[in-house]
């Protein structure tokens, strides 16, 4: 074995946005790693000063076509804080069930098109389907069902229309949620379907020491409120979130990532909220977990894909109940009080913690923007994971170190759109790094 | 048959647009019977060389790099069909395109000389030969799934022309601009979402573009008259597909 090399993928393939990874090995280890963004810079934080509160929800819809509920729900959140807007219950309950949907659908999107292909050295879903073609078709059902919440609600599943800051343009009506509910017996029996599929993929041996963030209420499952907890002790509301960050710049990949002040990395998503709220799942999904011999914590990036399938599962039987449940609120949206202030709200986006700031002025135009999506909290993981990875890559032949390289990134589930709005472009200049 | 070999290549976007496809779903698998994705990196993980029948391509062009690349997809590909607001019109990102991006860069990051783009955010048709635009932000399905067929069955796609208001009058939805005084740009935006936003009860941003022989200025009047402050008139025209160039002469007008 070649023990002095380079892995190199110029294209990340299979995630969201585009990315590149960079490994140098020498003598057998690992001594290298950059997981590289040239997605180009969108300037979000730029453009939305000067814009229209209420417009807000809408634009940064646009930072993510893979999760634009996630980017909805916080910046409605932060903007209902400086307006004074408690919205009701119904409302409350309406937003989570959109909110699930794109669980379900982004998750499956993961699970089945991203990165079991992975496991089973398929280079796509499409071939996956040849072989597989049963859960392949499944999953597909539960991931159109998924589409289907978000659509109702929301009027499309890519940047829904009917949401707004304080509510619904409209009162969505019990009727039109029902139809949902009428393939509810299958679409459960495939979530569970797959979450046992996931559980016995062949998963990579791999081990960690991470610390893991998420939102924790002691109602529910996380979804739109709670405080940022961790594994190790943090305990924190959000708004004091920022003040624990540290943003730093690497040199040699030319972005922005975070750490937590005195701690170091962290990873924010599925495998983070499964193990800090493992408590609060559905008693069938921990069942299935544990009849295939796993429970919590995990602390294997690989099995983030058990993670989210058991979230799946949950997701849709909270489903069932939030809309058997559902009540019409009287009014779709609460009014604000216009006024000058300061507002940061967090939600759990597919991919893990999204935390939105703005500023307003007076008039309601927005001043001042902090947006840190899940991907950029997770990219100092993401490295660390690959150095940790080093003993393995190293006995691997150029193809499969390179592949399984490229399967540990997608773990994360990495949603490069989201995090280029404010990463660096790739700075091409090193003298190893071949342009087109 | 021989499978049509098709390509899907992003630039500066949300992904929103080539999501699109594998929201297709069931309908996907079974236009895997007679397209092939030889290129598509958010699904697959190796990438086959052109030349492609097809190309879609999403997202504006907003780095020398992107150019070039576009450049070789042209000169890779047949047809070259471009999908979404950011790619028909420039879509989110443009709205740089009225600030000075230099000053934009400095906002948003602490290296600023790092950043290589270029002053404009574009839709590809600025640089290259496009043959066809499918629009929306996001592109629909639907219409992806019906360019498609009808292409595999050797017609000439076609799609629609006509405003956003028609859809709302064939759907029998009542009027938000006319009934309740909301501003709603329907009257000049592209058909093709089946009204959504006015069956949701609000007025449409016009994420489709502007129709064919769109009359911006008109509408603009309307809402004048609706005594919507100008800065908001503004706002609303400026967002999606704010840099086509209908939409982009009623926003000089109170730049
Ligand atoms: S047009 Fe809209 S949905 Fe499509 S890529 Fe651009 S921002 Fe995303
Ligand atoms: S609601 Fe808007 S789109 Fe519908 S008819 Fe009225 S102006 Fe046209
Ligand atoms: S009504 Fe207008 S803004 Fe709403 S989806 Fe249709 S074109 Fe887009």
């Amino acid at each position: 074995m070649n023990t002095n090399r380079v892995i190199e993928v110029d294209y990340l393939a299979r995630v969201e946005g585009e990315g590149s990874l960079y490994l140098e090995i020498e003598n057998g280890k690992v001594l290298r790693v950059e997981v590289g963004i040239f997605e180009a810079p969108r300037f979000f934080e730029a453009f939305l000063n000067g814009r229209k509160y209420y417009e807000v929800p809408d634009i940064t819809a646009r930072i993510c076509g893979i999760c634009p509920v996630a980017y909805v729900m916080s910046s409605s959140k932060a903007l209902e804080k400086i307006l004074q807007i408690d919205v009701s219950d119904e409302v409350e309950q309406l937003r989570k069930i959109i909110y699930l949907g794109e669980w379900v659908e982004s998750h499956v999107l993961h699970v089945l098109m991203l990165h079991a292909p992975d496991f089973l050295g398929h280079d796509s879903l499409l071939s996956l389907a040849k072989e597989q073609p049963d859960i392949v078709r499944k999953g597909l059902v539960l991931k159109g069902w998924g589409n289907q919440v978000v659509r109702v609600v929301g009027g499309r599943s890519v940047h829904p229309v009917s949401c707004r800051v304080g509510g619904f343009h409209r009162v969505i009506r019990k009727e039109e949620l029902l139809p949902l509910t009428r393939d509810l017996r299958r679409v459960e029996g495939y979530a569970k379907e797959l979450l046992e599929w996931v559980l016995e993929l062949p998963i990579p041996d791999f081990k960690r020491d991470i610390e893991f963030l998420s939102l924790r209420n002691e109602e529910e499952y996380p979804v739109l409120h709670g405080r940022i907890v961790s594994n190790k002790g943090l305990n924190i509301h959000e708004d004091e979130f920022e003040e624990c960050l540290t943003t730093e710049q690497a040199r040699y990949s030319t972005s922005l990532r975070y750490r937590l002040k005195g701690r170091g990395p962290y990873v924010v998503g599925p495998l983070a909220r499964y193990n800090n709220n493992y408590d609060l799942l559905k008693p069938e999904v921990r069942e299935v977990v544990e009849s295939h011999g796993y429970k919590a914590p995990l602390s294997n990036s690989f099995q983030s894909i058990i993670a989210r399938a058991a979230e799946v599962y949950h997701a849709v039987l909270e489903l069932e109940e939030l809309i058997n449940n559902y009540r019409e609120p009287k009014q779709p949206y609460m009014e604000g009080m216009l006024c000058e202030g300061v507002g940061a709200a967090v939600t759990e986006a597919p991919r893990g913690l999204l935390y939105h700031r703005y500023t307003l002025s007076e008039k309601g135009y927005v001043v001042n923007v902090n947006i840190i999506p899940p991907t950029s909290q997770n990219l100092a993981s993401i490295e660390q994971d690959l150095l940790a990875l080093g003993d393995k890559l190293v006995t691997l032949d150029q193809t499969r170190a390179q592949w399984l390289a490229e399967q540990a990134v997608r773990n994360y589930d990495p949603c490069i759109s989201c995090a280029t709005h404010f990463l660096k472009l790739n700075y091409v200049s090193k003298e190893h790094r071949h342009t087109e | 048959m021989r499978k049509l070999k098709v390509a899907v290549f992003k630039f500066s976007s949300c992904d929103g647009c080539q999501l699109q496809f594998l929201n297709m779903e069931e309908e996907l698998l079974r236009l895997m019977d007679n397209i092939e994705f030889a290129l598509f990196y958010e699904a697959r993980r190796f990438a086959e060389p052109g030349p492609y029948d097809i190309t879609f391509v999403e997202g504006s062009v907003s780095t020398p790099h992107e150019v070039e690349l576009l450049a070789k997809l042209r000169e890779d590909s047949k047809l070259v069909v471009a999908v979404g607001a950011c790619a028909t019109s420039g879509g989110i990102q443009a709205l740089r395109n009225w600030a000075d991006v230099e000053e934009f860069k400095r906002q948003v990051y602490p290296r600023p000389e790092w950043i290589e783009v270029l002053k404009n955010a574009e839709p590809p048709s600025k640089y290259i030969r496009v043959d066809y635009e499918i629009r929306g932000c996001p592109v629909s399905k639907e219409q992806l799934m019906l360019f498609v067929l009808q292409l595999l069955k050797g017609k000439t796609p076609s799609l629609p022309v006509d405003s956003v208001c028609l859809e709302c009058k064939r759907k029998g939805n009542v009027c938000v601009l006319v009934v309740r005084g909301m501003p709603c740009l329907g009257p000049v935006t592209m058909s093709g979402c089946g009204a959504l936003c006015p069956s949701y009860s609000r007025g449409c941003y016009g994420c489709y573009g502007p129709m064919a022989d769109s009359r911006p200025a008109v509408l603009n009047k309307r809402l004048k008259e609706l005594n919507i402050r100008p800065k908001d008139i503004q706002l609303l025209f400026k967002q999606f597909t704010g840099w086509s160039k209908e939409f982009r002469g009623v926003i000089d007008e109170y730049e």
